[in-house]
């Protein structure tokens, strides 16, 4: 399995654009995630003021957030098809909550600053982002449980996301969501709802950091060929990077709680989002679907590969420079307890 | 109701809901978000405040179109893989490559601008949100595309064999630019300008009817108008010939629309049914009005020409004909009905200044009333365009090469029957509330705001919403 073989240049296009929809994934997780989280959080906003300022925080770019997810969709389907088709559904359920949860959240926003009855929206956007982020976990543990898959089609059950082990990656997902979110309102936000944050902070990176632990124990045990990848010799000390790599950021992210600094939580609570992303895929590579389809079965023909790579891999640079652009416009601070103007 | 029970009709059900539901909103967001651009084109050159004013009252309504439009079609997207699986494994290689080319050329470049555009008024220069405004256009414009190139090419199929239950691409410029390419995108981008226009002009109309802001509404009702007199015939043109183009394509569909059962002999015209019950277990029309020999002389622009009727397919093959022939028939009328508007409006303020005057204007009462009814005729247009289309194309999901049947994912019953619900409650929850805000933000009219400050200062401590927001 090697992966930058040029005699195979099918399997060379493959592995390329794993990598991109991995790069692409993790933009999603980690710019819709402290959106996400700071969804979830605005649940128990001190109060209606700050919940208004934590959702307008977010109004400017939330939509681009998810945007991440949809080409994520998108790519998936046209790079590799077999998963599109037979990963959603199996994951029927799942999918269709997190939809219905983004559906209630998108439309919260909007609402949220034209109604009187804000507290509605404000509970309909809280929990329509919980909605999404458990059903997003449901969706990453049932496909670390695997899916069902005989002659190209999915032949499980609807209900084979439903788990243990998925309920554990669900309280990890909301907890690492919600650290995330509650860093960005600390680079965010001054004054009383910035001290809230910290508070948060700490409490979910405690719980962070446990569920992640069982999880990454747990995973090796569902997948003897994991678990061997993992501990067979020269592998071991590049894999024990990872986690050990995790495990300082945490520490460093526990560190700058402490000390209050207002930067630095959110860059490690994103450091280990990446540590334990590249963990996961590369763990499963070349398998797509865990113990099913490898990306080399899962793959389009050459030429939609390359067709794809033309069309969608030269515009990465740019639309990461024009979200970039669009964050540093509305960079700054937010002072939550000034007056809004906003009728 | 047996359908009801039947998991593959309830995912045709649930795929025809959702889209009918997503394309309520697209088509105002991308022709109003045309003419913003123009108003705030306008606005930087003459720095005339009066089109400041109006670039932010339509914003507030393209704001909260957006944003309904963007969460329904998030669904649709990842429906082709939830319920349409085998379909979406056996045409991914072309159908999934091109909706991750709409995706990554426009979605992102709409959303990566959109944020600017709306609350970045105080934020950036004139310039910079100019350029913003039009890549919001040229991202929503390019959506458009590539979601026709997706669409048509499953009605047209062109550059791909049909291989082992896959779709092989031979020719991938073919594919892109099939037979149906040219109608379906023109045909559709015409419709959000008419569409938007037509909103603005019913918009415009209800307020002089009101005698409400007649200052502001009545420039913009006569400029939609006069726009309106082009578009209008434009489309009705467009459609005569994305009709013509249907003889060669998808005889079938053609030949449901209108009712059409038997070929007409060589020598002999085809007539139109004006109005027909059809019978499918029969094979023909129970009854019918007809004009003798206009069906020949619409579709091939001869008084004999030939249009191969129903009973020449299987009836296995046949689409069904009841919803494809009355659903032409009410777009046909709303188009005729809005160009007929548009030019009795038009002769009017040439002919009758004093009338279409500031003073008088509103006693136009049955004129203004009209531009007011017009606004539900154009989103029927949409809705019964595409339900032509896409019911016509049946039983194919990809026309003459897959059936619909085989393109749907196995799911158990009850499972679909309960997300079918749930979209179902949700959209209609979102659907009145969007309907209640709109006419919120109708009701309360211009907002008169002060010119933005068009200065860079990046790191005043403001939120975004309170910032110049819209
Ligand atoms: C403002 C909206 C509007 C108006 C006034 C019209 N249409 Fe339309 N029509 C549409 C909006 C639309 C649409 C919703 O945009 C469709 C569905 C898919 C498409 O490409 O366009 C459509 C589809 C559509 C089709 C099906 C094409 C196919 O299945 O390949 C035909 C034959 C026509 N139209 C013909 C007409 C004619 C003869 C019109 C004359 C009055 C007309 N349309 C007015
Ligand atoms: C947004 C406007 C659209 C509307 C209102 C619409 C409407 C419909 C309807 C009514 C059906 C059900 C037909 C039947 O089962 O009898 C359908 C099916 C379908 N449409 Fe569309 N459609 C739209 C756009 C599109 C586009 C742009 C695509 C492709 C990119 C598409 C792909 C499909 C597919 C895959 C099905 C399911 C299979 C089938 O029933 O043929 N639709 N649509
Ligand atoms: C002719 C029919 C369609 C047109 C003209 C259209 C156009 C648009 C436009 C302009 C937007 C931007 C949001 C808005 O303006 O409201 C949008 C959003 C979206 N549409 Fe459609 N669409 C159509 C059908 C479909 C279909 C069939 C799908 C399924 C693949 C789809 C998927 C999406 C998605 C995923 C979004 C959200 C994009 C985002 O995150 O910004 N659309 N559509």
């Amino acid at each position: 399995m090697d992966a930058f073989s040029l005699d195979n240049p099918h399997h060379l296009l493959a592995s390329i654009w794993f990598a991109i929809i991995g790069l692409f994934l993790i933009f999603y997780v980690i710019l819709d995630g402290f959106d996400l989280g700071m969804g979830i959080l605005s649940l128990a906003a001190p109060n209606e003021q700050y919940r208004g300022a934590m959702m307008s925080s977010i109004g400017s770019i939330w939509d681009a957030n998810e945007t991440w997810l949809v080409i994520v969709g998108g790519t998936l389907f046209g790079a590799f098809p077999l998963v599109y088709g037979t990963v959603l559904h199996g994951l029927y359920i799942p999918i269709t909550l997190m939809l219905l949860g983004f559906i209630m959240r998108g439309v919260s926003f909007e609402f949220y600053a034209l109604s009187s009855r804000k507290k509605l929206w404000g509970i309909a956007f809280g929990l329509g982002s919980l909605l999404a982020v458990i059903a997003q976990g449901f969706a990453l543990g049932g496909l670390l449980n695997g899916i069902k898959i005989e002659n190209g089609l999915f032949t499980g059950d609807v209900f084979d996301w439903f788990s243990p082990f998925s309920l554990m990656v669900v309280l990890g997902v909301i907890a690492g969501y919600s650290v995330m979110g509650a860093n960005y309102m600390i680079l965010k936000f001054t004054g009383e709802l910035q001290k809230h944050a910290y508070a948060r902070s700490k409490i979910f990176s405690g719980w962070m950091l446990f569920f992640a632990g069982i999880v990454t124990i747990w995973t090796p045990l569902q997948y003897p060929s994991i678990l061997e990848r993992w501990f067979t010799l020269p592998n071991f000390f590049a894999f024990a990077l990872l986690p050990l790599a995790a495990l300082f950021c945490f520490y460093m992210l526990f560190r700058a709680l402490a000390r209050c600094e207002e930067r630095a939580p959110f860059i490690w609570s994103l450091l280990i989002f990446m540590f334990s992303f590249i963990g996961l895929a590369a763990s499963l590579f070349p398998y797509i679907v865990p113990g099913a389809i490898t990306i080399d079965q899962a793959a389009a023909p050459t030429n939609t590969l390359v067709f794809m790579l033309l069309g969608i891999g030269m515009l990465i640079p740019v639309m990461i420079a024009y979200n970039i652009y669009q964050y540093s416009v509305f960079s700054g601070k937010i002072n939550p307890d000034a007056p809004s103007h906003h009728d | 109701m047996d359908m009801l029970q039947n998991p593959e009709f309830l995912s045709r059900l649930q795929f025809a809901f959702l889209a009918m539901f997503h394309i309520l909103w697209p088509p105002l967001t991308v022709g109003l978000a045309i003419i913003i651009l123009g108003l705030e084109a306008t606005w930087l050159k003459t720095k005339n405040i009066f089109y400041y004013h109006q670039t932010r009252f339509w914003i507030r309504i393209f704001m909260i179109n957006f944003g309904v439009g963007v969460i329904s079609g998030i669904p649709m997207e990842f429906s082709f893989g939830t319920n349409w699986g085998p379909f979406s494994i056996a045409s991914g290689d072309f159908f999934g490559n091109i909706l991750g080319f709409e995706t990554a050329m426009a979605f992102m470049l709409e959303a990566g601008f959109l944020g600017i555009m709306l609350f970045g008024w105080n934020r950036v220069s004139g310039r910079m949100h100019l350029f913003a405004t039009s890549m919001v256009v040229l991202g929503s414009t390019l959506s458009v595309f590539w979601i026709m190139v997706a669409n048509s090419w499953m009605q047209t199929p062109a550059g791909v064999e049909y291989v082992n239950g896959k779709f092989i691409i031979n020719d991938y410029l073919a594919a892109v630019f099939n037979p149906d390419l040219g109608h379906a995108f023109w045909h559709m981008f015409i419709a959000c300008i008419e569409l938007s226009l037509v909103v603005v002009a019913g918009v415009s109309a209800y307020y002089l009817l009101k005698q409400r802001e007649i200052d502001f509404f009545l420039p913009a009702f006569k400029l939609a108008v006069l726009a309106l007199v082009i578009i209008t015939p434009l489309q009705i043109l467009i459609g005569d010939s994305a009709g013509g183009a249907l003889a060669h394509t998808q005889p079938a569909k053609l030949a449901a629309i209108e009712a059409h059962w038997e070929t007409n002999p060589p020598g002999e015209g085809a007539a139109w049914a004006v109005l027909a019950i059809p019978d499918a277990a029969k094979q023909r029309n129970l009854w019918e009005w007809t004009i003798p020999d206009a069906l020949s002389l619409i579709v091939t622009h001869s008084f004999t020409g030939t249009v191969v009727g129903l009973r020449d397919f299987k009836p296995e093959d046949q689409p069904p004909i009841w919803i494809p022939f009355y659903a032409f028939r009410i777009m046909l009328a709303a188009g005729v009905f809005m160009a007929l508007m548009a030019l009795w409006t038009a002769w009017l303020l040439w002919r009758n200044k004093t009338r279409m005057s500031h003073e008088n204007i509103s006693q136009n009462k049955w004129l203004l009333r009209g531009w007011i009814l017009a606004i539900p005729a154009a989103y029927l247009a949409v809705e019964m365009g595409w339900m032509v289309r896409e019911i016509g194309r049946q039983p194919w999901i990809v026309y003459g090469m897959m059936r619909t049947q085989h393109g749907v994912s196995e799911l158990p019953l009850a499972t679909v029957q309960w997300s079918l619900l749930s979209f179902f409650v949700f959209y209609l929850a979102i659907g009145i509330a969007a309907f209640y805000f709109m006419r919120h933000v109708l009701r309360q009219g211009p907002a008169y705001e002060a010119a933005p400050k068009y200065i860079k200062n990046k790191n005043r401590p403001m939120s975004p919403m309170n910032d110049g927001g819209y």
